[in-house]
């Protein structure tokens, strides 16, 4: 059985497609944001993996053709931005306020709980890109001379975060404009985030598209800025 | 024959969004290129949005699932991540909703401000 698993081109990709059903299927029995469809499916899958003894690698070597499609789905997240032009036309003040002001408390924060915790200049400007998606910010960190391996792990954490804790997030500050909402999504947790601003409407997950682009490209031009304060 | 040719050219935006990244000396992934190559060309009209419109909606539907493996390969950095993981932590999850919070009311202010004058 297990050379069977070991050996497939798809256990790894029906594995990860199941585990989401899965996490799906919880979802909508529970209704809680804590049981959210990506993180369940993680979880289950992880759960398989070690069950089982098989290896994260043997798991990835089939797993992989899913993640393959993550650039051709990011290239369209251009669809619900193109349908939502004329709001952003006429909101692009606000649009752009809010996502320099995240960016600028993403970084700013990060240096000053980095200085709290005396952290190490390395990892400090490890840490500095963990809001942005995954590709743009391993460049920065390693431009920077941070550890890659860890931006990586901190991204991911990040954007799982920012999916299941999102709506508790915009009760407490209440925060209930579809475009903050979104904008908000995208500038804290990038693109996995922006799965849950699909989820809760067309604007939301518009603006968080466009939010990953922009807070992407703010951070590699601020955080450079803010990396020798450390 | 219309799914294969919507993929066709979605695919083709994001080989042209790769060629951009290699060529050019920037640290902009191949991703975020071909999105901003996508709205340029529709809003251009070079790609009108029924070419691509059910695949690219069917892609972006199921971007949730991509990221599975992503999350799993967090069991492989747990060793790095083991001397630091207490401060790595509280930043991960402070900075998080800090910038949530920040960017949602800063963009909502703005927004009814702008309301505000328009009535």
């Amino acid at each position: 059985m297990k050379q069977i698993v070991t050996e497939s081109f798809f256990f790894g990709a029906v594995l990860s497609l199941l585990a989401y059903e899965l996490g799906l299927l919880l979802k909508k029995k529970m209704k809680m944001a804590i049981v959210n469809p990506i993180l369940i499916g993680i979880l289950a899958v992880m759960g398989v993996l070690s069950l089982w003894d098989i290896k994260y690698e043997t798991y990835q070597e089939s797993a992989k053709y899913i993640s393959y499609l993550l650039t051709p789905a990011t290239v369209c997240l251009a669809v619900p931005l193109y349908e939502q032009m004329k709001l952003l036309k006429k909101h692009w003040k606000a649009v752009m306020v809010g996502i320099c002001s995240g960016v600028l408390a993403s970084l700013g924060g990060v240096f000053l709980l980095a200085k709290a915790f005396d952290l190490s200049h390395e990892l400090y400007v490890t840490l500095l890109p963990k809001s942005i998606t995954t590709a743009i910010g391993i460049g920065v960190s390693e431009e920077l001379g941070g550890i890659a391996t860890i931006t990586v792990a901190v991204i991911i954490i990040t954007g799982i975060l920012g999916n299941v804790i999102a709506e508790a997030v915009f009760r407490f500050f209440h925060i209930s404009e579809p475009i903050a909402k979104g904008l908000a999504i995208g500038t804290s947790s990038h693109a996995l985030g922006t799965a849950k601003a699909l989820e809760l409407g067309q604007v939301e997950g518009a603006m968080s598209g466009l939010a990953i682009v922009v807070a992407g490209l703010l951070t590699v031009i601020l955080a450079p800025v803010f990396a020798p304060l450390l | 024959m219309r799914l294969l040719k919507q993929f066709s050219i979605i695919l083709a935006v994001a080989f042209l969004g790769e060629l951009l990244n290699v060529c050019l000396p920037l640290p902009v992934p191949a991703s975020v290129w071909g999105l901003a190559l996508m709205l340029i060309f529709l809003c251009t009209s070079i790609i009108r949005l029924e070419q691509i419109k059910e695949t690219a909606d069917f892609l972006v539907e199921i971007m949730p699932v991509m990221f599975i493996p992503a999350g799993v390969g967090l069991l492989t950095a747990w060793d790095v991540l083991r001397p630091v993981w207490i401060p790595v932590s509280v930043i991960t999850a402070g900075i998080t909703v800090l910038v949530m919070a920040v960017t949602g009311r800063m963009t909502q202010r703005m927004i009814r401000k702008g309301k505000r004058k328009d009535g």
